[in-house]
Protein backbone atom coordinates (compact mmCIF):
# COMPACT_ATOMS: atom_id res chain seq x y z
CA UNK A 1 0.00 0.00 0.00
CA UNK A 2 1.27 3.43 -0.83
CA UNK A 3 2.39 5.69 1.94
CA UNK A 4 3.16 9.30 1.22
CA UNK A 5 4.77 11.34 3.94
CA UNK A 6 4.25 15.02 3.44
CA UNK A 7 7.12 17.18 4.61
CA UNK A 8 7.35 20.89 4.12
CA UNK A 9 10.63 21.38 2.27
CA UNK A 10 9.78 24.23 0.02
CA UNK A 11 13.23 25.73 0.16
CA UNK A 12 14.84 22.39 -0.63
CA UNK A 13 12.56 21.90 -3.60
CA UNK A 14 13.49 25.31 -4.91
CA UNK A 15 17.20 24.66 -4.52
CA UNK A 16 16.75 21.48 -6.51
CA UNK A 17 15.27 23.45 -9.34
CA UNK A 18 11.73 22.40 -8.70
CA UNK A 19 9.36 25.30 -8.54
CA UNK A 20 6.23 26.32 -6.81
CA UNK A 21 5.44 29.42 -8.80
CA UNK A 22 2.67 29.48 -11.37
CA UNK A 23 3.79 30.33 -14.86
CA UNK A 24 1.81 32.43 -17.24
CA UNK A 25 0.94 31.28 -20.71
CA UNK A 26 -1.30 28.56 -21.96
CA UNK A 27 0.16 25.75 -19.97
CA UNK A 28 -1.90 24.61 -17.02
CA UNK A 29 0.51 21.99 -15.78
CA UNK A 30 1.11 21.23 -12.17
CA UNK A 31 4.62 20.41 -11.24
CA UNK A 32 6.35 17.47 -9.79
CA UNK A 33 6.79 17.44 -6.04
CA UNK A 34 10.19 15.96 -5.09
CA UNK A 35 9.28 15.62 -1.45
CA UNK A 36 6.42 13.33 -2.23
CA UNK A 37 8.60 11.23 -4.50
CA UNK A 38 11.33 11.07 -1.91
CA UNK A 39 9.04 9.69 0.68
CA UNK A 40 7.10 7.27 -1.42
CA UNK A 41 7.72 3.56 -0.96
CA UNK A 42 6.48 0.67 -3.03
CA UNK A 43 5.58 -2.53 -1.24
CA UNK A 44 8.49 -4.93 -1.38
CA UNK A 45 11.19 -2.32 -1.95
CA UNK A 46 14.32 -2.15 0.14
CA UNK A 47 15.70 0.13 2.78
CA UNK A 48 19.12 0.92 1.37
CA UNK A 49 22.10 2.84 2.73
CA UNK A 50 23.68 5.26 0.22
CA UNK A 51 26.99 4.89 2.05
CA UNK A 52 27.02 1.17 1.47
CA UNK A 53 28.71 0.87 -1.91
CA UNK A 54 29.67 -1.97 -4.21
CA UNK A 55 30.77 -2.67 -7.81
CA UNK A 56 29.04 -5.02 -10.23
CA UNK A 57 30.84 -6.19 -13.37
CA UNK A 58 28.19 -7.12 -15.97
CA UNK A 59 30.63 -7.96 -18.78
CA UNK A 60 29.56 -11.60 -18.90
CA UNK A 61 25.99 -11.16 -17.75
CA UNK A 62 22.80 -10.91 -19.76
CA UNK A 63 20.55 -7.95 -19.00
CA UNK A 64 18.07 -10.00 -16.93
CA UNK A 65 20.95 -11.45 -14.91
CA UNK A 66 22.42 -8.00 -14.32
CA UNK A 67 19.07 -6.52 -13.32
CA UNK A 68 18.41 -9.41 -10.95
CA UNK A 69 21.81 -8.89 -9.36
CA UNK A 70 21.10 -5.16 -8.87
CA UNK A 71 17.90 -6.16 -7.11
CA UNK A 72 19.80 -8.67 -5.02
CA UNK A 73 22.36 -6.05 -3.96
CA UNK A 74 19.59 -3.63 -3.00
CA UNK A 75 18.03 -6.37 -0.88
CA UNK A 76 21.36 -6.51 0.98
CA UNK A 77 21.11 -2.79 1.70
CA UNK A 78 23.54 -1.48 -0.91
CA UNK A 79 22.49 2.05 -1.77
CA UNK A 80 25.29 2.88 -4.17
CA UNK A 81 26.06 0.45 -6.97
CA UNK A 82 28.67 1.00 -9.68
CA UNK A 83 28.06 -1.03 -12.84
CA UNK A 84 31.23 -1.92 -14.72
CA UNK A 85 31.41 -2.88 -18.41
CA UNK A 86 27.79 -2.34 -19.46
CA UNK A 87 29.08 -2.63 -23.06
CA UNK A 88 26.00 -1.10 -24.68
CA UNK A 89 23.75 -3.89 -23.47
CA UNK A 90 20.00 -3.32 -23.77
CA UNK A 91 17.49 -2.98 -20.94
CA UNK A 92 19.96 -2.48 -18.12
CA UNK A 93 18.64 -0.95 -14.90
CA UNK A 94 14.98 -1.28 -15.83
CA UNK A 95 12.13 -1.39 -13.36
CA UNK A 96 13.96 -0.03 -10.31
CA UNK A 97 11.26 1.27 -7.95
CA UNK A 98 13.65 2.10 -5.15
CA UNK A 99 15.89 4.83 -3.85
CA UNK A 100 19.28 3.97 -5.24
CA UNK A 101 22.45 5.69 -6.34
CA UNK A 102 23.37 3.87 -9.54
CA UNK A 103 26.46 4.62 -11.64
CA UNK A 104 27.21 3.07 -15.02
CA UNK A 105 30.86 3.11 -16.05
CA UNK A 106 30.14 2.94 -19.79
CA UNK A 107 27.33 3.03 -22.32
CA UNK A 108 23.87 1.48 -22.39
CA UNK A 109 21.89 0.14 -25.33
CA UNK A 110 18.14 0.40 -25.85
CA UNK A 111 15.62 0.93 -23.04
CA UNK A 112 18.24 1.64 -20.37
CA UNK A 113 16.67 2.71 -17.04
CA UNK A 114 13.18 2.16 -18.39
CA UNK A 115 10.11 2.20 -16.13
CA UNK A 116 12.00 3.39 -13.06
CA UNK A 117 10.69 5.30 -10.07
CA UNK A 118 13.14 6.88 -7.70
CA UNK A 119 16.78 6.06 -8.45
CA UNK A 120 19.50 8.65 -8.98
CA UNK A 121 21.50 7.45 -11.98
CA UNK A 122 24.67 8.63 -13.67
CA UNK A 123 25.72 7.06 -16.96
CA UNK A 124 29.32 7.83 -17.88
CA UNK A 125 28.77 7.00 -21.52
CA UNK A 126 26.11 7.06 -24.22
CA UNK A 127 22.60 5.62 -24.18
CA UNK A 128 20.64 4.03 -27.02
CA UNK A 129 17.00 4.45 -27.97
CA UNK A 130 14.26 5.02 -25.39
CA UNK A 131 16.43 5.76 -22.39
CA UNK A 132 14.44 6.17 -19.17
CA UNK A 133 11.16 5.50 -20.92
CA UNK A 134 8.23 5.93 -18.51
CA UNK A 135 10.42 7.36 -15.75
CA UNK A 136 8.20 8.24 -12.80
CA UNK A 137 10.65 9.96 -10.46
CA UNK A 138 14.36 10.26 -9.80
CA UNK A 139 17.20 11.66 -11.83
CA UNK A 140 19.09 10.18 -14.75
CA UNK A 141 22.22 11.96 -16.04
CA UNK A 142 23.93 10.91 -19.28
CA UNK A 143 27.42 12.26 -19.73
CA UNK A 144 27.63 11.70 -23.51
CA UNK A 145 25.03 11.41 -26.30
CA UNK A 146 21.67 9.70 -26.43
CA UNK A 147 19.67 7.95 -29.14
CA UNK A 148 16.13 8.58 -30.31
CA UNK A 149 12.99 8.56 -28.16
CA UNK A 150 14.98 9.87 -25.22
CA UNK A 151 12.62 10.13 -22.26
CA UNK A 152 9.63 8.76 -24.12
CA UNK A 153 6.44 9.00 -22.05
CA UNK A 154 8.17 10.04 -18.83
CA UNK A 155 5.80 11.02 -16.05
CA UNK A 156 8.23 12.72 -13.71
CA UNK A 157 11.83 13.08 -12.63
CA UNK A 158 14.75 14.78 -14.29
CA UNK A 159 16.38 13.35 -17.38
CA UNK A 160 19.60 15.07 -18.40
CA UNK A 161 21.80 14.45 -21.43
CA UNK A 162 24.97 16.50 -21.57
CA UNK A 163 25.55 15.70 -25.25
CA UNK A 164 23.15 15.55 -28.19
CA UNK A 165 20.06 13.40 -28.60
CA UNK A 166 18.31 11.79 -31.55
CA UNK A 167 14.77 12.20 -32.88
CA UNK A 168 11.49 12.24 -30.97
CA UNK A 169 12.96 13.27 -27.63
CA UNK A 170 10.19 13.52 -25.03
CA UNK A 171 7.63 11.91 -27.29
CA UNK A 172 4.36 11.47 -25.42
CA UNK A 173 5.89 12.81 -22.19
CA UNK A 174 3.41 13.40 -19.42
CA UNK A 175 5.51 15.21 -16.85
CA UNK A 176 9.01 15.70 -15.55
CA UNK A 177 11.89 17.60 -17.12
CA UNK A 178 14.25 16.70 -19.95
CA UNK A 179 17.43 18.76 -20.33
CA UNK A 180 19.69 18.50 -23.39
CA UNK A 181 23.11 20.13 -23.40
CA UNK A 182 23.67 19.74 -27.14
CA UNK A 183 21.36 19.44 -30.14
CA UNK A 184 18.13 17.47 -30.54
CA UNK A 185 16.71 15.76 -33.62
CA UNK A 186 13.41 15.92 -35.47
CA UNK A 187 10.00 15.70 -33.80
CA UNK A 188 11.26 16.69 -30.38
CA UNK A 189 8.31 16.89 -27.99
CA UNK A 190 6.06 15.04 -30.39
CA UNK A 191 2.62 14.72 -28.80
CA UNK A 192 3.95 15.77 -25.40
CA UNK A 193 1.18 16.16 -22.91
CA UNK A 194 2.88 17.80 -19.97
CA UNK A 195 6.32 18.52 -18.54
CA UNK A 196 9.22 20.57 -19.84
CA UNK A 197 12.01 20.08 -22.31
CA UNK A 198 15.10 22.30 -22.31
CA UNK A 199 17.45 22.19 -25.29
CA UNK A 200 20.53 24.38 -25.15
CA UNK A 201 21.59 23.69 -28.73
CA UNK A 202 19.73 23.46 -32.03
CA UNK A 203 16.67 21.34 -32.64
CA UNK A 204 15.46 19.66 -35.82
CA UNK A 205 12.26 19.85 -37.80
CA UNK A 206 8.69 19.60 -36.49
CA UNK A 207 9.42 20.72 -32.96
CA UNK A 208 6.50 20.08 -30.61
CA UNK A 209 4.39 18.56 -33.33
CA UNK A 210 0.84 17.91 -32.08
CA UNK A 211 1.81 18.79 -28.52
CA UNK A 212 -1.13 18.81 -26.12
CA UNK A 213 0.49 20.79 -23.38
CA UNK A 214 3.83 21.32 -21.67
CA UNK A 215 6.66 23.69 -22.49
CA UNK A 216 9.77 23.48 -24.62
CA UNK A 217 12.70 25.87 -24.19
CA UNK A 218 15.26 26.12 -27.00
CA UNK A 219 18.59 27.93 -26.85
CA UNK A 220 19.68 27.44 -30.47
CA UNK A 221 18.07 27.32 -33.89
CA UNK A 222 14.77 25.58 -34.58
CA UNK A 223 14.51 23.53 -37.80
CA UNK A 224 10.75 24.07 -38.00
CA UNK A 225 7.68 24.14 -35.79
CA UNK A 226 5.28 21.22 -35.79
CA UNK A 227 1.51 21.50 -35.96
CA UNK A 228 0.03 23.51 -33.11
CA UNK A 229 3.40 24.48 -31.62
CA UNK A 230 3.67 28.23 -31.11
CA UNK A 231 6.03 30.72 -29.50
CA UNK A 232 5.19 32.06 -26.09
CA UNK A 233 6.55 34.85 -23.91
CA UNK A 234 9.61 33.89 -21.87
CA UNK A 235 8.84 35.34 -18.46
CA UNK A 236 11.22 36.30 -15.66
CA UNK A 237 9.78 33.41 -13.72
CA UNK A 238 10.68 31.07 -16.58
CA UNK A 239 14.21 32.43 -16.60
CA UNK A 240 14.61 31.94 -12.87
CA UNK A 241 13.38 28.38 -13.16
CA UNK A 242 15.69 27.68 -16.11
CA UNK A 243 18.72 29.02 -14.22
CA UNK A 244 17.96 26.89 -11.19
CA UNK A 245 17.28 23.83 -13.27
CA UNK A 246 20.48 24.15 -15.30
CA UNK A 247 22.47 24.63 -12.14
CA UNK A 248 21.05 21.54 -10.52
CA UNK A 249 21.61 19.63 -13.74
CA UNK A 250 25.30 20.68 -13.72
CA UNK A 251 24.87 21.79 -17.29
CA UNK A 252 24.97 25.16 -19.00
CA UNK A 253 25.24 27.05 -15.74
CA UNK A 254 26.52 30.14 -17.55
CA UNK A 255 24.04 29.84 -20.38
CA UNK A 256 22.18 33.06 -21.19
CA UNK A 257 18.62 31.87 -20.62
CA UNK A 258 17.14 35.27 -21.47
CA UNK A 259 17.67 34.51 -25.17
CA UNK A 260 15.91 31.17 -25.09
CA UNK A 261 12.73 30.59 -27.04
CA UNK A 262 9.67 29.22 -25.31
CA UNK A 263 7.31 26.98 -27.27
CA UNK A 264 3.91 25.84 -26.10
CA UNK A 265 0.74 24.28 -27.55
CA UNK A 266 -1.26 26.69 -29.64
CA UNK A 267 -4.55 25.06 -28.77
CA UNK A 268 -5.95 23.28 -25.80
CA UNK A 269 -5.95 19.77 -27.18
CA UNK A 270 -6.07 17.80 -23.97
CA UNK A 271 -9.02 16.49 -22.11
CA UNK A 272 -7.69 14.58 -19.15
CA UNK A 273 -7.07 15.18 -15.48
CA UNK A 274 -3.82 16.86 -14.61
CA UNK A 275 -2.90 14.93 -11.51
CA UNK A 276 0.82 14.29 -11.17
CA UNK A 277 1.92 10.69 -10.63
CA UNK A 278 2.61 11.24 -6.96
CA UNK A 279 -0.87 12.60 -6.50
CA UNK A 280 -2.26 9.54 -8.19
CA UNK A 281 -0.19 7.31 -5.95
CA UNK A 282 -1.68 9.08 -2.97
CA UNK A 283 -5.11 8.24 -4.22
CA UNK A 284 -4.38 4.50 -4.48
CA UNK B 1 13.15 -5.31 -37.96
CA UNK B 2 16.57 -6.11 -39.58
CA UNK B 3 19.99 -4.94 -38.51
CA UNK B 4 22.73 -3.34 -40.56
CA UNK B 5 26.40 -2.85 -39.83
CA UNK B 6 29.40 -1.47 -41.64
CA UNK B 7 32.96 -0.42 -41.10
CA UNK B 8 35.75 1.20 -43.03
CA UNK B 9 39.44 1.23 -42.16
CA UNK B 10 41.18 4.30 -43.41
CA UNK B 11 44.74 3.90 -44.54
CA UNK B 12 45.06 0.19 -43.75
CA UNK B 13 43.52 -3.23 -44.22
CA UNK B 14 42.11 -5.49 -41.58
CA UNK B 15 40.32 -8.76 -41.14
CA UNK B 16 36.97 -7.27 -42.21
CA UNK B 17 35.31 -10.66 -42.71
CA UNK B 18 35.75 -11.59 -39.08
CA UNK B 19 34.98 -8.09 -37.84
CA UNK B 20 31.72 -7.86 -39.76
CA UNK B 21 30.75 -11.33 -38.62
CA UNK B 22 31.08 -10.17 -35.01
CA UNK B 23 29.05 -7.04 -35.68
CA UNK B 24 26.23 -8.87 -37.44
CA UNK B 25 26.14 -11.68 -34.93
CA UNK B 26 25.64 -9.07 -32.20
CA UNK B 27 22.55 -7.96 -34.15
CA UNK B 28 21.12 -11.40 -34.76
CA UNK B 29 18.14 -10.69 -32.48
CA UNK B 30 17.05 -8.17 -35.14
CA UNK B 31 16.62 -11.01 -37.61
CA UNK B 32 18.34 -14.21 -38.66
CA UNK B 33 16.24 -15.33 -41.60
CA UNK B 34 19.24 -14.49 -43.73
CA UNK B 35 22.55 -12.68 -43.39
CA UNK B 36 24.62 -11.02 -46.03
CA UNK B 37 28.10 -9.61 -46.36
CA UNK B 38 29.55 -7.15 -48.86
CA UNK B 39 33.30 -7.43 -48.37
CA UNK B 40 35.87 -5.27 -50.11
CA UNK B 41 38.97 -7.44 -50.14
CA UNK B 42 42.56 -6.69 -50.97
CA UNK B 43 43.06 -7.74 -54.59
CA UNK B 44 45.48 -6.89 -57.36
CA UNK B 45 42.57 -5.27 -59.22
CA UNK B 46 43.28 -7.09 -62.49
CA UNK B 47 40.35 -9.49 -62.65
CA UNK B 48 36.66 -9.19 -61.98
CA UNK B 49 35.27 -11.24 -59.13
CA UNK B 50 31.79 -12.50 -59.90
CA UNK B 51 29.73 -14.03 -57.13
CA UNK B 52 26.60 -15.66 -58.49
CA UNK B 53 24.03 -18.27 -57.70
CA UNK B 54 22.47 -20.93 -59.88
CA UNK B 55 19.79 -21.88 -57.42
CA UNK B 56 18.39 -21.15 -53.97
CA UNK B 57 19.08 -22.50 -50.53
CA UNK B 58 16.06 -24.71 -49.92
CA UNK B 59 16.97 -25.58 -46.34
CA UNK B 60 14.80 -25.16 -43.28
CA UNK B 61 12.80 -21.94 -43.29
CA UNK B 62 13.35 -21.25 -46.97
CA UNK B 63 10.46 -20.08 -49.11
CA UNK B 64 12.12 -21.42 -52.28
CA UNK B 65 11.11 -24.43 -54.32
CA UNK B 66 13.33 -27.52 -54.17
CA UNK B 67 15.33 -28.24 -57.33
CA UNK B 68 17.56 -31.12 -58.30
CA UNK B 69 21.27 -30.35 -58.09
CA UNK B 70 21.64 -31.50 -61.69
CA UNK B 71 19.70 -28.36 -62.68
CA UNK B 72 22.39 -26.25 -61.00
CA UNK B 73 25.08 -28.09 -62.98
CA UNK B 74 23.21 -27.40 -66.21
CA UNK B 75 22.94 -23.69 -65.42
CA UNK B 76 26.61 -23.50 -64.54
CA UNK B 77 27.51 -25.05 -67.89
CA UNK B 78 25.47 -22.41 -69.70
CA UNK B 79 27.14 -19.64 -67.68
CA UNK B 80 30.58 -21.01 -68.61
CA UNK B 81 29.58 -21.19 -72.24
CA UNK B 82 28.16 -17.65 -72.25
CA UNK B 83 31.33 -16.28 -70.64
CA UNK B 84 33.43 -17.98 -73.31
CA UNK B 85 31.23 -16.49 -76.03
CA UNK B 86 31.77 -13.02 -74.57
CA UNK B 87 35.52 -13.54 -74.48
CA UNK B 88 35.68 -13.68 -70.68
CA UNK B 89 38.27 -16.09 -69.34
CA UNK B 90 37.65 -17.85 -66.03
CA UNK B 91 40.93 -17.55 -64.14
CA UNK B 92 39.75 -19.14 -60.92
CA UNK B 93 36.61 -21.03 -60.03
CA UNK B 94 35.21 -21.88 -56.60
CA UNK B 95 31.96 -23.67 -55.92
CA UNK B 96 31.40 -23.17 -52.23
CA UNK B 97 27.95 -24.73 -52.28
CA UNK B 98 26.02 -26.47 -55.06
CA UNK B 99 24.07 -23.27 -55.77
CA UNK B 100 26.74 -20.67 -55.00
CA UNK B 101 29.81 -19.90 -57.08
CA UNK B 102 32.72 -17.49 -57.17
CA UNK B 103 34.60 -16.82 -60.41
CA UNK B 104 37.63 -14.68 -61.03
CA UNK B 105 37.27 -13.50 -64.61
CA UNK B 106 39.75 -11.92 -66.98
CA UNK B 107 37.50 -9.61 -68.96
CA UNK B 108 37.93 -6.13 -70.36
CA UNK B 109 34.85 -3.95 -70.25
CA UNK B 110 33.71 -0.63 -68.96
CA UNK B 111 30.01 -1.39 -69.18
CA UNK B 112 28.80 -4.34 -67.20
CA UNK B 113 25.20 -3.87 -68.29
CA UNK B 114 25.39 -6.01 -71.41
CA UNK B 115 27.58 -8.57 -69.63
CA UNK B 116 25.13 -8.86 -66.71
CA UNK B 117 22.07 -9.00 -68.90
CA UNK B 118 23.51 -11.93 -70.86
CA UNK B 119 24.47 -13.89 -67.76
CA UNK B 120 21.16 -13.23 -66.05
CA UNK B 121 19.17 -14.13 -69.14
CA UNK B 122 20.00 -17.73 -68.17
CA UNK B 123 16.97 -18.90 -66.14
CA UNK B 124 17.73 -19.36 -62.43
CA UNK B 125 21.04 -17.49 -62.56
CA UNK B 126 21.60 -14.28 -60.60
CA UNK B 127 24.77 -12.29 -60.19
CA UNK B 128 25.15 -11.42 -56.53
CA UNK B 129 28.05 -9.07 -57.13
CA UNK B 130 30.49 -8.02 -59.77
CA UNK B 131 33.59 -5.99 -59.16
CA UNK B 132 37.33 -5.97 -58.75
CA UNK B 133 37.20 -5.83 -54.99
CA UNK B 134 33.58 -6.42 -53.92
CA UNK B 135 32.26 -9.83 -52.97
CA UNK B 136 28.64 -10.21 -51.87
CA UNK B 137 27.95 -13.35 -49.91
CA UNK B 138 24.44 -13.93 -48.61
CA UNK B 139 22.53 -16.93 -47.47
CA UNK B 140 19.96 -18.14 -44.99
CA UNK B 141 20.82 -18.20 -41.30
CA UNK B 142 22.60 -15.93 -38.87
CA UNK B 143 25.96 -14.23 -39.33
CA UNK B 144 28.05 -17.00 -37.86
CA UNK B 145 26.33 -19.71 -39.88
CA UNK B 146 26.87 -17.84 -43.14
CA UNK B 147 30.43 -16.90 -42.21
CA UNK B 148 31.30 -20.51 -41.40
CA UNK B 149 29.54 -21.83 -44.52
CA UNK B 150 31.55 -19.55 -46.80
CA UNK B 151 34.77 -19.32 -44.71
CA UNK B 152 34.62 -15.52 -44.59
CA UNK B 153 36.49 -15.02 -41.33
CA UNK B 154 39.89 -14.91 -43.04
CA UNK B 155 39.01 -12.25 -45.59
CA UNK B 156 41.24 -9.20 -45.37
CA UNK B 157 40.17 -5.87 -46.79
CA UNK B 158 39.47 -2.23 -46.14
CA UNK B 159 35.73 -2.02 -45.65
CA UNK B 160 32.53 -3.99 -45.47
CA UNK B 161 28.79 -3.69 -44.98
CA UNK B 162 26.33 -6.34 -43.89
CA UNK B 163 22.76 -7.12 -43.04
CA UNK B 164 20.89 -9.38 -40.63
CA UNK B 165 17.41 -9.86 -42.04
CA UNK B 166 14.01 -10.45 -40.56
CA UNK B 167 11.93 -11.16 -43.65
CA UNK B 168 8.75 -9.09 -43.71
CA UNK B 169 7.52 -8.12 -47.14
CA UNK B 170 9.29 -10.69 -49.33
CA UNK B 171 10.44 -14.28 -49.13
CA UNK B 172 13.05 -16.05 -47.05
CA UNK B 173 15.51 -16.67 -49.84
CA UNK B 174 18.87 -15.53 -51.13
CA UNK B 175 17.42 -13.33 -53.86
CA UNK B 176 15.61 -11.19 -51.24
CA UNK B 177 18.58 -11.10 -48.86
CA UNK B 178 20.85 -8.08 -48.58
CA UNK B 179 23.31 -6.70 -49.57
CA UNK B 180 22.17 -5.84 -53.07
CA UNK B 181 24.64 -5.24 -55.81
CA UNK B 182 24.33 -1.79 -57.43
CA UNK B 183 23.72 -3.39 -60.82
CA UNK B 184 25.34 -2.79 -63.27
CA UNK B 185 28.04 -0.82 -61.45
CA UNK B 186 31.26 -2.53 -60.53
CA UNK B 187 31.90 -2.71 -56.78
CA UNK B 188 28.70 -0.99 -55.56
CA UNK B 189 26.60 -2.57 -52.81
CA UNK B 190 23.73 -1.54 -50.55
CA UNK B 191 22.16 -2.66 -47.27
CA UNK B 192 18.99 -1.19 -45.83
CA UNK B 193 16.87 -1.20 -42.72
CA UNK B 194 13.34 0.12 -43.12
CA UNK B 195 10.37 0.13 -45.46
CA UNK B 196 9.95 2.02 -48.71
CA UNK B 197 6.41 3.01 -49.53
CA UNK B 198 6.88 4.17 -53.13
CA UNK B 199 8.65 1.02 -54.25
CA UNK B 200 6.39 0.14 -57.18
CA UNK B 201 6.21 3.66 -58.56
CA UNK B 202 9.98 3.96 -58.54
CA UNK B 203 10.46 0.45 -59.84
CA UNK B 204 8.26 1.08 -62.88
CA UNK B 205 10.18 4.27 -63.70
CA UNK B 206 13.57 2.58 -63.32
CA UNK B 207 12.58 -0.51 -65.30
CA UNK B 208 11.54 1.78 -68.13
CA UNK B 209 15.08 3.15 -68.04
CA UNK B 210 16.52 -0.34 -68.49
CA UNK B 211 17.37 -1.20 -64.88
CA UNK B 212 16.68 -4.71 -63.59
CA UNK B 213 15.07 -6.01 -60.40
CA UNK B 214 15.69 -9.56 -59.29
CA UNK B 215 13.42 -9.64 -56.25
CA UNK B 216 10.37 -7.90 -54.85
CA UNK B 217 12.30 -6.72 -51.84
CA UNK B 218 11.86 -2.95 -51.43
CA UNK B 219 15.48 -2.58 -50.37
CA UNK B 220 16.67 -3.59 -53.82
CA UNK B 221 15.17 -0.33 -55.03
CA UNK B 222 17.83 1.66 -53.18
CA UNK B 223 20.67 -0.12 -54.97
CA UNK B 224 18.99 0.36 -58.34
CA UNK B 225 18.02 3.96 -57.56
CA UNK B 226 21.56 4.95 -56.58
CA UNK B 227 23.02 3.04 -59.54
CA UNK B 228 20.69 4.89 -61.92
CA UNK B 229 21.67 8.25 -60.41
CA UNK B 230 25.32 7.36 -60.92
CA UNK B 231 24.59 6.30 -64.49
CA UNK B 232 23.15 9.76 -65.01
CA UNK B 233 26.40 11.30 -63.80
CA UNK B 234 25.77 11.92 -60.10
CA UNK B 235 28.44 11.18 -57.52
CA UNK B 236 27.68 8.64 -54.82
CA UNK B 237 26.98 11.39 -52.30
CA UNK B 238 24.76 13.31 -54.72
CA UNK B 239 22.79 10.16 -55.49
CA UNK B 240 22.33 9.45 -51.80
CA UNK B 241 21.19 13.00 -51.06
CA UNK B 242 18.73 12.81 -53.92
CA UNK B 243 17.31 9.60 -52.45
CA UNK B 244 16.15 11.44 -49.32
CA UNK B 245 13.37 13.02 -51.34
CA UNK B 246 13.07 10.40 -54.09
CA UNK B 247 12.48 7.50 -51.74
CA UNK B 248 9.42 7.59 -49.55
CA UNK B 249 9.20 5.71 -46.28
CA UNK B 250 11.51 5.06 -43.38
CA UNK B 251 15.06 3.99 -43.94
CA UNK B 252 18.63 3.93 -42.87
CA UNK B 253 20.92 2.51 -45.50
CA UNK B 254 24.60 2.08 -46.32
CA UNK B 255 26.21 2.17 -49.75
CA UNK B 256 29.74 1.01 -50.37
CA UNK B 257 31.94 1.41 -53.42
CA UNK B 258 35.48 0.28 -54.15
CA UNK B 259 36.98 3.06 -52.06
CA UNK B 260 34.17 4.59 -50.02
CA UNK B 261 31.37 3.94 -47.58
CA UNK B 262 28.28 6.08 -47.11
CA UNK B 263 25.21 6.24 -44.89
CA UNK B 264 21.85 7.96 -45.29
CA UNK B 265 19.00 8.39 -42.87
CA UNK B 266 15.46 9.38 -43.78
CA UNK B 267 13.98 12.74 -42.86
CA UNK B 268 11.98 11.32 -39.97
CA UNK B 269 14.97 9.46 -38.48
CA UNK B 270 12.65 6.56 -37.89
CA UNK B 271 15.29 3.86 -38.16
CA UNK B 272 18.19 3.52 -35.77
CA UNK B 273 21.87 4.06 -36.44
CA UNK B 274 24.80 4.49 -34.10
CA UNK B 275 28.08 5.78 -35.41
CA UNK B 276 31.67 5.74 -34.24
CA UNK B 277 34.19 7.81 -36.13
CA UNK B 278 37.94 8.17 -35.63
CA UNK B 279 40.87 9.04 -37.88
CA UNK B 280 41.52 5.43 -38.84
CA UNK B 281 38.17 3.70 -38.41
CA UNK B 282 34.47 4.35 -38.93
CA UNK B 283 32.11 1.72 -37.55
CA UNK B 284 28.33 1.89 -37.53
CA UNK B 285 25.38 -0.30 -36.85
CA UNK B 286 21.73 -0.41 -35.93
CA UNK B 287 22.74 -0.78 -32.30
CA UNK B 288 25.82 0.09 -30.31
CA UNK B 289 26.43 -3.54 -29.39
CA UNK B 290 27.45 -4.12 -33.01
CA UNK B 291 30.23 -1.54 -32.68
CA UNK B 292 31.21 -2.96 -29.29
CA UNK B 293 32.07 -6.26 -30.92
CA UNK B 294 35.03 -4.58 -32.66
CA UNK B 295 35.69 -1.83 -30.13
CA UNK B 296 35.09 -3.24 -26.66
CA UNK B 297 36.73 -0.31 -24.86
CA UNK B 298 34.84 2.86 -23.95
CA UNK B 299 34.25 5.02 -27.02
CA UNK B 300 32.23 8.05 -28.06
CA UNK B 301 29.35 7.23 -30.36
CA UNK B 302 26.40 9.22 -31.65
CA UNK B 303 23.18 8.94 -33.63
CA UNK B 304 23.23 10.77 -36.97
CA UNK B 305 20.30 13.17 -37.30
CA UNK B 306 17.34 13.03 -39.65
CA UNK B 307 18.11 13.53 -43.32
CA UNK B 308 21.83 13.12 -42.76
CA UNK B 309 24.13 11.73 -45.46
CA UNK B 310 27.79 10.96 -44.85
CA UNK B 311 30.46 9.43 -47.05
CA UNK B 312 33.95 8.29 -46.01
CA UNK B 313 36.91 7.32 -48.17
CA UNK B 314 39.41 4.56 -47.38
Amino acid sequence: MANIKTIDKKSKAQSMGMHTEVLTGRTQQKFFNPDEAENFYYFGTYDVDFNKRTDLDVMNMSAPEANKEIDNLMSQGYGTIVIKNPQGKHSLGVGILNKLNLIFEGSLGYFGMGSCDGPIVRINGRVGWSCAENLMAGKVVIEKNAGSCFGAAIRGGDLICKGSVGARTGIDMKGGTIIIGGDAGAFTGFMMQRGRIIILGDVGINLGDSMYDGTIFVGGEIGSYGSDAVDSELTISDQDWLKRKLKVAEIGEDFDVSKMKKIVAGKKLWNYDNLEPTEKKGAI
Amino acid sequence: MCGIAGLIHRGKSSNVGSELQGMLQALKHRGEDSTGYALYGDTDGKNFIMRFKVGENVGEGSSSVMEDVSVYDERKKIVDQTLAEMGAKIVKEERTLPYSLRYEIDFETKDLLDFSQRIESIPGVEILSMGKSLEVIKDLGNAKMVCDRYSLDKLVGTHAIGHARMATESGVDIKSAHPFWGYPFSDVSVVHNGQLTNYWNNRRVLENKGMRFMSECDSELIAVYIAQKMREGASLEEGMKDSLSGLDGVFTYFVATKDSLGMAKDTMAAKPLVLYESDDLVAMGSEEIAIRSVLPHEIDTYDPFDGEVKVWQI
